[in-house]
């Protein structure tokens, strides 16, 4: 009887036992080894030279020891398999260094004082202690917010048009949605001056910088309120239309109700997608040291507007103030971005 | 009095109400609204660069010279955009070919490869490089990469020089189509990164199984089945990638050497970009310089919205077959 009570172990065949992971690490070590003599005793020096002997030796080394192991295929499987990692390394490799560069160099100038101060009476190579970026914060809150107001209801009207009036232009208007979303910003740029500059004669302000940053934003919005959409279960609808109620009626009291937190999650993407562009304000919102609080008329300045003015000027401080404005410009987009993230996941639990 | 009144039949009828009408007008010219915004782009271009595509006719495309006209030498304007398009060509290309790779590599080592714990930080990465503006990996090109790409185009230089598009006739490594082509990489890599994960996630499992219990190995697998099935959607998104990189303005500007002239060789300080060459002319152009922009800018929307829409095609076949 005990012999029948005895529960077996689980048991996982398929997962590597200690002992198979010895060859594994040897190689390793052996790859690190080999990579530190031959950087020591070679003309090869520097990062570089590292990893690429580094890369090298990984993939002799794996490749060898399951040739020797196995056979050939699994030599090249072990070849593609460090390729693969190398290849993702390589991705974050960039990231790490871009992030690393501008807290280094953008946190060194950070007091909050920058942020109550425009750059009206200081000169481009006054010392940071002087001026800051009010301007350009107030302006790129300005350009956000007019393209949302903009972009928002065709944006949403577009998904709208997809996916519960299914209209006629309901494909056509799908590809150009994502067409739009491949348009160069500074052709947006060209666009706006085009139309609201030369043709209609109005001089720079941020509407036109907004118009031409809600060009860029609509795609982005159509598309991400169109996934949205499709996943509020056709129930809802059907059980909406079956009380009577008419389309509009459905749409407006239990569609969009139900989708609402991803619509905000389009809506704050879009301004992730937006809100550090820079081609198209360089020819729609002409740039100001001051603090304009007027969108409709004047100059006005952003922060992305700022980053490029104050490189572009090209002297030490003024490169010390652009990296602090990479460094702002990057904590605004970072805070829309886990806004984004953060709809977005809530939407996932509810949905689950 | 026993009247009995027969109720007027209902009318039953699929004509819907008022306020459904209303609603799908509206949403109709909202969704319309798209198709209206891309027509009104093009045709705003060509209105403000027709004198200067009639002037100039073919010769816009193909010729080399961006000359003002200067009245008191009797010399006209000449503008030709040959060069900058061969420059934004070369840029693109180098961005796909440098990016591509790298991105697919990642595509499956995030579809196959990664462990679990490591796929969301992973996927993450990806994010937020996507979300980092143009500027910032401009001046991140310039100040941070440009002296170790310059070493690498030296090393390059040195050891492959003998073919031509790596000869040198100048000492000039800075600024170059190659770091240009570094910088464009690095920003095409998340969107052909999604959209390749995306593609090799329509992978049928039954057959990724089967080729497992053939007793393939992982590779093997991969290049029977998740190739043949993805290949459309990589190209695709390689497409997209490259629409971008050719419509890249800022960060090309910071990091490219713009010259009238069409060169081969990568690693010299010589290259054109349409779109960085507008943001560079603009401020200092009259009013014809102006339109020869528009039109510059027409073509390059052109250019661009051609690329997209055969990506998004290969994309939509790639994805419906799945």
């Amino acid at each position: 009887m005990s012999a029948l009570l005895e529960k077996p172990l689980p048991s996982k065949p398929w997962q590597p036992k200690p002992k198979n992971l010895i060859p594994e690490i040897l190689g390793a070590l052996f790859t690190a080894l080999s990579t530190f003599l031959i950087v020591g005793f070679s003309p090869l020096k520097g990062t570089l030279g590292f990893t690429v002997v580094l890369i090298i030796m990984a993939v002799l080394t794996a490749s060898v020891v399951s040739g020797l192991r196995r056979d050939r295929k699994a030599a090249w499987n072990s070849t593609t398999t460090v390729l693969v990692y190398v290849a993702a390394a390589f991705v974050v490799v960039p990231l790490i260094s871009l992030l690393y560069e501008i807290i280094r160099k953008g946190v060194g100038g950070f007091s909050l004082g920058i942020f109550t101060k425009d750059m009206s009476l200081s000169a481009s190579d006054s010392p940071l202690s002087e001026g800051g970026l009010l301007h350009a914060v107030v302006g790129t809150v300005y350009l956000v917010l007019l393209a949302s107001l903009f972009s928002t209801p065709i944006g949403i009207l577009a998904a709208l048009y997809i996916v519960e009036v299914k209209g006629k232009f309901a494909g056509l208007v799908r590809f150009f949605v994502q067409a739009m979303s491949g348009i160069p910003s500074i052709v947006a740029g060209l666009f706006i001056y085009a139309i609201w500059m030369i043709n209609l004669g109005n001089s720079y302000n941020a509407v036109a910088g907004a118009m031409a940053l809600a060009i860029l934003m609509i795609p982005t919005v159509a598309r991400t309120s169109e996934e949205v959409l499709k996943l509020i279960p056709t129930d809802l609808r059907e059980a909406g239309l079956a009380l009577g109620a008419t389309q509009w009626r459905t749409v407006a009291m239990i569609v969009i109700p139900a989708a609402r937190s991803g619509l905000v999650t389009a809506i704050i993407l879009g301004i992730a997608r937006i809100a550090g562009e820079t081609a198209p304000l360089l020819l729609t919102i002409g740039g100001a040291d001051a603090l304009n609080l007027n969108p409709f008329s004047g100059n006005n300045s952003a922060l992305p507007y700022y980053v490029w003015k104050n490189y572009g000027l090209g002297n030490e401080l003024s490169i010390q103030r652009a990296w602090l404005g990479v460094f702002v410009l990057m904590i605004v987009v970072f805070i829309f971005f886990s806004l984004a993230r953060y709809f977005g996941a809530t939407k996932d639990r509810k949905g689950k | 009095m026993s009247i009995t009144q027969t109720p007027k039949p209902r009318v039953i009828t699929s004509e819907p109400r008022f306020s459904d009408k209303v609603f799908r007008a509206v949403v109709t010219a909202g969704g319309l609204s798209s198709l209206f915004i891309l027509a009104l782009i093009a045709f705003f271009l060509v209105y403000n660069g027709f004198e200067v595509f009639r002037d100039e006719g073919l010769k816009f495309l193909t010729g080399f010279d961006w000359i003002d006209a200067l009245p008191d030498e009797g010399l006209p304007a000449s503008y030709g955009l040959g060069a900058m398009l061969y420059g934004t060509l070369v840029i693109g290309l180098l961005a796909v070919i440098f990016g591509v790779p790298v991105a697919v590599g990642t595509a499956l080592f995030l579809s196959y490869y990664a462990p679990e714990w490591l796929k969301k930080p992973m996927v993450l990465i990806i994010d937020v490089m996507a979300a980092i503006p143009s500027v910032v990996f401009g001046l991140w090109g310039y100040f941070i990469l440009m002296p170790h790409a310059e070493y690498w185009a030296k090393l390059i230089h040195k050891y492959l020089g003998f073919i031509p598009i790596f000869d040198m006739p100048a000492n000039a490594f800075s600024r170059s189509p190659f770091i240009a082509g570094l910088v464009l990489a690095i920003m095409i890599i998340p969107i052909v990164t999604s959209i390749s994960r995306e593609v090799f996630a329509q992978t049928p499992l039954d057959r990724i199984q089967a080729a497992y219990a053939l007793g393939a190995t992982k590779w093997a697998m991969i290049k029977a089945v998740v190739f043949p099935y993805g290949s459309g959607g990589v190209i695709g998104g390689a497409m997209l990638g490259l629409g971008r990189a050719l419509g890249e303005t800022v960060a090309v500007y910071t990091v490219l050497n713009l010259v009238y002239d069409i060169r081969i060789e990568v690693l010299l300080s010589a290259g054109g970009s349409v779109a960085s060459m507008i943001v560079n002319k603009f401020g200092e152009a009259d009013a014809v310089e102006l339109q020869a922009l528009m039109a510059a800018g027409f073509v390059l929307f052109l250019v661009t919205l051609f690329v997209n829409f055969i990506a998004n095609i290969i994309i939509n076949r790639t994805a419906r077959k799945g």
